[in-house]
């Protein structure tokens, strides 16, 4: 009996790992190497690494990413705690709301920042920063925040009961037990500020660039590919070796806390819980609130006053699209949401392999590299290294849902793994003590724990298919364009009616957000209840 | 939580296995590859499809340089059978990559031929406009000032910090615009002197919406506090046409002495699935059906001799009679070197 489970666990084992292996192989790591092979053929770039531009430009790409995640940790840290610890009235609702800044074209936020700050403060590095913590708040929030309000409070009130200051707490009890969400956080944090594209081309001007800004240039504008492949070589090592570095902190973090389901952590706010959570939120409708009322303001204000004209104008045909532009709602729902099932699928495979074994970090590692991969790069790889039979998928509907889920996944890779360590395995053991089958065990103890991380996850990574441009605008067909591949045409034409357009599609984008997530959080929170 | 994973992966197989069976290509189709800024109505690529019986495709694949640098990238292996998008500042590339198969439309008399750019005909001309200053007539108004109307002109007292430009490695006005200065001031260091006088008072920007949309004052978003920009010289009609409520001046306006003439060509792609019907959409393309939606839909000119311009066109951006122009021998042989002088020059 025993035998025959550990048979099926090792075989089960391999399999968990089979299919997010072959989805990298096919989607990530083929079409690269091809385009690298086309781009470097045969020569190591020694001149183009070795570089002083080069030097100059990975210098910044990290300092500002560094100072970008610090900053980013800091603005969300609180706005974490009072989503998951405190219980107030539209908690819910602040929970998805902080996803709408996430999904927004960067060329959109980037504007607005232009349009709100100052004219002294609107290049270089401030408003840089300012644009990526307002972008990655949502990380903080969701991955920490969602880790967070697991995490069982009877400790605290144990540490409060015997004298610890709240200060203390924070130190010696919270921070300790919010290593493993906040190393993920911070990884994922990193990474997207260190492939930064669209706010370092606005909000820095032509004189700031990171290695992402650099490889998009060589590739569509120079078309020194040699040059292109090398960075891009270079930026893959460079995320490989802070996954690596990030996710053995995570790993060593391993929770020793038991973790308890969500309901039993959120309670209503006492003596110094509610100015504190008065405060968060204030700052945050503001630091939220400002740029997005400008974006909605704009969509309302047509040559004639306020109206509905530029909604009214999604359902008309215009020159500026070859579809009506509320067909983009359709397109984009369906691409995020098979994105999502795909990403899901491939993350919790992955994380559930990652949770039973540790010696798998070279796969933990892999399975994050798409974030840190050139999207320009990876789109041209798809065009030339699927363009024969049997693997012509140039024309492919489903790979605009796949390249999103490459970039979808490693969130669910990240909010899942820590979620599956913390499960105490002697509840499992005590299961099976009791004659539990394997699989019994699954559905009513692991999947039961699992199922609000799997809620956080699934509404992140269809909030990450709905938002993504940089792979997305190359592979999705133009009569079939997402809301942001839509809004990014209409901003690219002058005129009244097309930025009135492109603001109103940006308002329904948020408005799509907001009820994905919403609902993908109701739908987990309430079943997780038992 | 197995049964799960199966369950999910059973749906997302389905997904992408129903995906595949639409996706399977129109037996009968033509497929136009193309940049960002094409644009085409319904009832004129209704009509390409009932006359020809093909199905009309077109894969939008970034801007100009991108879309071509895409097809470089394809070559032999194409995405689609014809590309339209080619400009005077990319054709040396495009012809040096033996991208397209020779091909003389009929209508091709019909066209003037100052746009007949590759005599071989491996390209043709389908549309043309103009890159210019474009200034903010309110602002120039209210600050009784002279609105611009030459290059020297930035150089006056009272212009200080007024002139946004793109960055001509990124962008493709602001290289038609750094064209323009070196066909206006000649090949030698001139340019650079001017460039490097005014450098401390032009904002440069990586693209032309951020320009026109978030720096000029002139645009409709009204964001911007500059009065100049870098833009096309159809700016006028596009701003009337897309008001949105009716407007007897339009609120921006050409410095017509600082316009570069940038002509579009398509060319049959080599190795095209479709070549049959991909010479019937060049001839389309260059037919008066075609020709006439031009200015509405992409806000640039025909090039068919004698093709009616719409209204808004003819009173707010009629046509430019001579903009300045370098031949394209001449672009494909110094524009790199050219575009990094201008950034030690202006950037550094």
């Amino acid at each position: 009996m025993l035998l025959k489970h550990k048979a099926t666990g090792t075989l089960g084992r391999a399999a968990l790992v089979a299919i997010p292996v072959a989805f990298l192989g096919l989607f990530f790591v083929y079409p690269l190497a091809t385009i690298f092979r086309r781009g470097l053929g045969g020569s190591f770039p020694t001149d183009v690494l070795f570089d002083r531009g080069t030097l100059h430009i990975v210098w910044f790409t990290i300092w500002q990413a560094t100072a970008s995640t610090a900053l980013t940790l800091a603005a969300g840290l609180p706005l974490a705690w009072a989503t998951a610890r405190v219980a107030f009235r539209g908690r819910g609702l602040v929970r998805a709301l902080v996803v709408v800044p996430f999904v927004l074209p960067t060329v959109v936020v980037a504007t607005a920042f232009l349009a709100l700050l100052p004219e002294s403060m609107q290049r270089g590095v401030v408003p840089i920063l300012l644009a990526h913590v307002f972008f990655n708040v949502a990380v903080v929030v969701r991955v920490v925040g969602g880790y967070w309000a697991r995490l069982d409070p009877s400790l605290w009130d144990a540490a409060a009961t015997l004298g610890a200051s709240p200060s203390r707490r924070f130190r010696e009890l919270t921070l300790p037990a919010l290593r493993p969400a906040l190393a993920a956080a911070s990884a994922l944090t990193f990474l997207f500020c260190f492939t930064s594209f669209g706010v370092i081309v606005i909000l820095g001007g032509p004189r700031f660039a990171t290695l992402e800004v650099d490889i998009y240039d060589l590739a569509t504008q120079t078309f020194d590919l040699r040059a292109a492949a090398a960075l891009s070589l270079l930026q893959l090592a460079a995320v490989g070796a802070i996954v690596a570095v990030s996710s053995s902190l995570e790993a060593r973090a391993g929770a020793r806390l038991p973790l308890a389901v969500e309901q039993l952590a959120a309670r209503r706010a006492r003596d110094w819980e509610r100015p504190a959570l008065v405060a968060t939120l204030a700052v945050a409708a503001v630091g939220f609130g400002l740029p997005l009322a400008a974006l909605i303001e704009r969509s309302f204000a047509t040559a004639n006053g306020a109206g509905l004209a530029f909604y009214r104008a999604l359902g008309r045909d215009t020159p500026s699209l070859l579809v009506a532009p509320w067909r983009a709602v359709e397109y984009s729902l369906a691409y995020a949401a098979a994105a999502t099932g795909i990403a899901l699928v491939v993350g919790a495979l992955a994380a559930a392999a990652f949770a039973s074994q540790r010696g798998s970090r070279w796969l933990d590692t892999a399975v994050m590299l798409p974030l840190g991969a050139s999207a320009v790069m990876l789109g041209y790889g798809f065009v030339i290294a699927f363009d024969t039979s049997p693997l012509d998928f140039r024309d492919a509907v489903w790979i605009v849902p796949v390249v999103q889920a490459l970039v979808a996944a490693p969130f669910v890779v990240r909010i899942l793994t820590p979620a599956m360590r913390g499960i105490d395995p002697r509840l499992r053991e005590a299961a099976a003590v009791l004659g539990a089958p394997p699989a019994r065990v699954r559905r009513e103890i692991d999947l039961p724990l699992v199922l609000r991380p799997l809620g956080v996850a699934a509404g992140l990574a269809f909030a990450i298919a709905l938002g993504e441009f940089g792979a997305t605008v190359f592979l999705a067909r133009s009569d079939r364009p997402t809301l942001p591949v839509a809004i990014f045409r209409f901003l690219e034409r002058p005129g009244a009616t097309n930025q009135g357009t492109a603001a109103a599609l940006c308002v329904v984008l948020m408005a799509v957000t907001v009820l994905a997530v919403g609902i993908a959080d109701r739908l987990t929170s309430r079943r997780g209840a038992f | 939580m197995r049964r799960a994973f199966v369950v999910a992966t059973a749906v997302a197989v389905a997904i992408v296995g129903a995906s595949i069976g639409a996706a399977a290509p129109v037996a009968r189709s033509v497929v136009l590859v193309t940049h960002d800024s094409f644009a085409i109505s319904k009832s004129t690529k209704a009509a390409f499809e009932t006359q020809s019986g093909l199905k009309l495709r077109i894969l939008q694949n970034g801007d100009a340089g991108a879309a071509l640098n895409r097809a470089l990238l394809t070559a032999g292996r194409p995405e689609g059978d014809v590309f339209f998008g080619v400009d005077n500042n990319l054709l040396s590339r495009a012809l040096g990559g033996k991208l397209f198969d020779a091909y003389t439309p009929a209508a091709l008399t019909q066209v003037e031929r100052a746009y007949d750019l590759d005599l071989s005909h491996h390209l043709v001309p389908i549309d043309h406009g103009a890159i210019c200053l474009v200034y903010d007539r309110a602002w120039f108004a209210a600050h009784k000032l002279r609105p611009p109307y030459t290059f020297e002109d930035l150089l006056r007292p009272g212009y200080a910090k007024l002139t946004v430009v793109e960055n001509p490695a990124t962008s493709t006005p602001g290289l038609a615009f750094m064209l323009a200065t070196i066909a206006h001031f000649g090949s030698g260091k001139a340019p650079w002197t001017y460039w490097s006088r005014i450098k401390r008072d032009v904002l440069v920007t990586n693209g032309w919406d951020e320009a026109y949309n978030a720096q000029f004052s002139g645009s409709s978003s009204h964001k911007g506090k500059r009065p100049i920009v870098v833009s096309y010289s159809s700016d006028p009609a596009a701003e009337v046409y897309f008001a949105g409520k009716p407007r007897t001046q339009a609120p921006v306006a050409v410095v017509r002495n600082t316009c570069f003439g940038q002509v579009e060509l398509a060319g049959i792609l080599r190795g095209a699935k479709n070549p049959d019907g991909a010479r019937k959409l060049v001839d389309f393309l260059l037919s008066q059906r075609f020709q006439a939606g031009i200015p509405l839909t992409m806000f640039v000119y025909p090039v068919r001799g004698r093709t009616p311009l719409p209204a808004v066109f003819m009173r707010f951006s009629p046509p430019m009679s001579s903009p300045l122009t370098l031949s394209p021998a001449t672009i494909g042989a110094n524009r790199d070197a050219w575009i990094s002088e201008w950034t030690d020059t202006v950037l550094r």
